[in-house]
């Protein structure tokens, strides 16, 4: 356990400041964002296609290619539609101008 | 070497682009930019990876055309998919592509555990496992993966059923007992999970037990809670699939998928908290309070207890109490929506403007579907900002309001949120329409809310119905306002 943290001292780091910036950039949102906002997150936590992409990039067996290849194009869904539907919904704002 | 560095700092830009952009979406002006950000952060991280990435061993990735294959189905999909859905399906869009983000995470951690298995079964690793240290830390390796599957599956399969709910595929259910089934399953799936790490044989057994337990355990989690609450839900499942790609983020030491998960996951559980503030209500009390369930019976034994009739008033009068009205104020909701009436009602508030009647629309927290939803319909019919007011800046100005139009909206205007404690809304803040001199509602017919209870402001003798499919009945209001002159 003791060794674990040790070992990963910075990422642990990482992840309690992260925790705290998290916090920090949603303490004051209008209630008329939250749902863009929601997406933007949702967008944003697509970022899992990261790890699908190394997955796939060293998969050699093909049930890890066939699983490997649906969890890109799953990630790749998230993040692209994730984007554009936020993108969608805050063009209406700016028209407001 | 080099590529190593290159690609670490793309990943820094990346996330700082992901704090950016969550600092920019909480902002009117600036919401838009940040979204772009954000996504020209995710687009470089990406190709960062797929270009620089080498293992261990310096080698690049492979299957190259495998991967650029899935993301371009990906893409096309999803493109389509997010530009043709109706601004009033968004809610469910939301919700089915971050069900896709949570099976993403899933898949990675399936496969990570094949790739144990295997490497586990060559005569060399397990020599390798003979030296101190090294079993702990595969040990810690495997219930990584194992936490980010469950995690993952989780949100995918009850993000799945949110999104079937709010498109009405899928019904409220609720059995007795069930939250304490649910966190016996929860219990389970925890003991078997240190059955799959610690077990020295039939690893894989437990291991994809807890899969299966996992999916069923979203689907159980989310079954009972009711519709109105399914905003809720969303944004908390959004918050779990960021926590599951941090443990992706962990388990091959990336940092640009910590930050983004870890950040979604607290940013996501604070927008949690807070929009169950909005509806004045605790987040336990919209996991455990079987919303929908107890709705239902409430609604049996209070709506008989209703004193009064229900006044029917058609189109014309309407027009007439409206043209010759001071100030009117517009509170929108689902019905708005789904008639996608936001274009007339848009055209009726420029109408009476021009006849020289202040109108103004009064938005609930948690009208419609999601907490913005009803800013977002109206603003994509070219309604000016300023003419949204929130419920707090509104409520003292139904006094001096002479109609009040309700459109589609049935749960935020409801008395019972203050007078019977019995309700399952009570303590949700309304909409004080009845202060104002005459309400209209709109609505197709005399069936209940969203959380299936009966609303008594129907039956004040202050209260007019204007039944019809609110476009239908708006567009009517229109003409009939028009043929007075």
């Amino acid at each position: 356990m003791l060794s674990f943290i040790n070992e990963h001292l910075q990422l642990i780091y990482l992840i309690v400041l992260m925790v705290f910036v998290g916090i920090e950039l949603i303490g004051h949102v209008p209630s008329v964002l939250h749902t863009p906002l929601m997406s933007g997150a949702n967008a944003i936590h697509g970022v899992v296609i990261i790890g699908s992409i190394i997955v796939m990039g060293e998969a050699t067996h093909t049930i890890s290619l066939v699983l490997g290849f649906l969890a890109v194009v799953l990630g790749t869904l998230n993040v692209v539609g994730g984007f554009v539907v936020t993108d969608r919904m805050l063009e209406m704002f700016k028209k407001k101008k | 070497m080099t590529l190593q560095i290159t690609l670490q700092i793309i990943y820094l830009i990346a996330s700082v682009t992901f704090i950016l952009g969550l600092k920019f979406l909480g902002n009117p002006s600036t919401a838009r930019k940040g979204n772009l950000i954000a996504a020209f952060g995710m687009g470089i991280a990406i190709f960062g990876t797929i270009f620089l990435y080498t293992d261990a061993n310096g080698h690049h990735l492979k299957n190259l055309p495998l991967i650029f294959g899935g993301l371009a189905v990906g893409t096309v999909i999803g493109w389509l998919a997010a530009k043709k859905v109706q601004m009033t399906a968004m809610p469910e869009m939301v919700s089915l592509f971050n069900g896709m983000g949570g099976a993403c995470a899933m898949l990675i951690s399936i496969i990570e555990f094949q790739h144990i298995q295997s490497t586990f079964a060559e005569p060399m690793a397990i020599a390798a496992l003979l030296i101190p240290g090294a079993s702990a830390a595969l040990k810690g390796r495997l219930l990584i993966i194992l936490l980010g599957m469950i995690i993952g599956s989780i949100s995918f399969s009850g993000s799945m059923i949110a999104y079937g709910k709010l498109s009405g595929k899928v019904k409220d259910k609720s059995f007795g007992f069930q939250q304490f089934i649910n966190i016996g399953l929860l219990a389970v799936i925890l003991a078997f999970t240190w059955m799959a790490m610690m077990g020295e044989s039939n690893q894989e057994f437990w291991f994809y037990l807890v899969l299966a337990l996992s999916l069923l355990y979203g689907i159980l989690f989310v079954m009972p809670i009711g519709g109105a609450d399914m905003p809720v839900v969303i944004s908390l499942l959004n918050s779990f699939t960021g926590v599951a790609a941090a443990f992706g983020g962990f388990l091959y030491d990336n940092k640009v998928m910590l930050v983004g998960g870890i950040l979604v996951g607290s940013a996501g559980t604070l927008l949690t908290i807070v929009m169950c503030k909005a509806m004045n209500r605790s987040l336990l009390n919209v996991l455990i309070g079987n919303f929908g369930g107890g709705g239902k019976a409430a609604a049996a034994s209070s709506s008989a207890g209703f004193e009064g009739a229900i006044k029917e008033v058609n189109a014309s009068d309407t027009a007439i109490l409206m043209k010759y009205a001071k100030k009117v104020i517009i509170v929108p909701g689902y019905g708005l929506a789904v008639a996608q009436a936001q274009h007339v009602v848009h055209e009726l508030e420029t109408l009476l403007e021009s006849e020289g009647v202040e109108v103004k629309y009064a938005i609930h927290p948690v009208a419609g579907r999601m907490p913005g939803h009803m800013n977002v319909l109206l603003a994509e019919s070219n309604v000016s900002y300023d003419k949204l007011v929130e419920m707090e800046e509104i409520n003292p100005e139904f006094a001096t309001t002479d109609v009040v139009l309700v459109v589609g909206a049935n749960d935020v205007v409801n008395p019972a949120a203050k007078t019977d404690p019995s309700s399952p809304i009570y303590g949700m803040p309304i909409l004080d329409v009845e202060a104002a001199a005459h309400v209209i509602v709109n609505k197709r017919s005399m069936k209940a809310g969203y959380a299936g209870i009966e609303n008594e402001l129907f039956y004040k003798p202050k209260t007019s119905m204007l039944f019809g499919d609110a476009k239908k009945a708006l567009n009517q209001l229109v003409s009939e306002i028009k043929a007075l002159g």
